[in-house]
């Protein structure tokens, strides 16, 4: 058996996306390095759908219909994060996090 | 025959060596403009695993739509929030390594249980992974989920239009 034939591998793929992610999102202070590692975590949920059609699901049709609509879910979000970055850095204009605290007390 | 399953196998652990480096290059970049370039080769490594999979249609998608649209439009906002030479700020000291600490961790407990798992295949296979099953599927199964991410989509972007916009260009018309 090869390791690729084993649906742990892709998992074990899967979870260091998701932590890369993780990291990516505590690391970055930018809006803008936050939302690429969204893009990171979302990529390893693909992988994970991808796996689990491919070895346990009788229909494959499923896990490529969940990755399309995770990839529609993840264009949507981009869209709207960067036209928030940029409202918000017309506002402030900085996309540091610590700066917009205009809500503060 | 085994050549071409070794070689098969090779390509295979190169892509796992793409998303290995293109994602810590993701999180680890001095520079934002290197952290989109990381993501889009970790993505392309997904693309390979995809297609791996068994899905040719899936790896094309990934390219066109992660590699090629969303990497152009974070491109996009990385120009418009800064220039793209300034460095990326990230947090330093204390909380780096706690975080790094905590996502070992995480990786390494989910992985051990990931391996002790067993996963039973399916009974039985119906369907297979050509595009004409993937589209009626689309059009009989999943019809409902299919019109809310058409839905969903055009209300993104016309939010984002909204949002984006300047605030004085309302006001003078």
């Amino acid at each position: 058996m090869m390791p690729s034939d084993h649906l742990t591998t892709y998992l074990v793929i899967g979870a260091f996306l998701l932590f890369v992610g993780l990291y990516g999102m505590i690391r970055h202070r930018t809006l803008i390095g936050m939302l690429i590692s969204v893009e990171l975590m979302l990529a390893g949920a693909g992988v994970n759908f991808m796996a689990f059609n491919h070895f346990t699901a009788p229909d494959p049709a499923v896990g490529q219909a969940f990755t399309l609509f995770i990839m529609g879910i993840a264009a949507a979000e981009a869209a709207i994060v960067i036209s928030l970055v940029i409202a918000v850095h017309r506002r402030f204009r900085s996309v540091d996090p610590q700066a917009i605290d205009d809500l503060r007390g | 025959m085994i050549l071409y399953r070794y070689l098969a196998e090779g390509i295979f652990f190169a892509f796992i060596v793409l998303i290995f480096f293109g994602s810590l290059l993701t999180v680890r970049a001095r520079l934002l403009m290197h952290a989109v370039l990381g993501l889009a080769v970790a993505f392309i490594g997904v693309a390979g695993l995809f297609f791996h999979l068994g899905s040719p249609f899936m790896a094309m998608m990934q390219v066109l739509i992660y590699v090629g649209a969303v990497c152009v439009m974070l491109v996009f906002g990385v120009m418009v929030g800064q220039a793209p030479t300034q460095s990326a700020q990230t947090r330093g000291g204390h909380n780096r390594w706690l975080g790094l600490g905590t996502c070992g961790a995480g990786f390494v407990l989910l992985s051990a249980t990931l391996a002790r798992t067993r996963w039973t295949a399916a009974a039985e296979q119906i369907g297979d992974y050509s595009l004409q099953h993937l589209g009626m599927s689309f059009l009989h199964q999943f019809v409902l989920a299919f019109e809310l991410i058409s839905v969903i989509l055009l209300i993104a972007i016309l939010g984002a239009i909204i949002i984006a916009r300047h605030p004085e260009e309302g006001r003078q018309s």
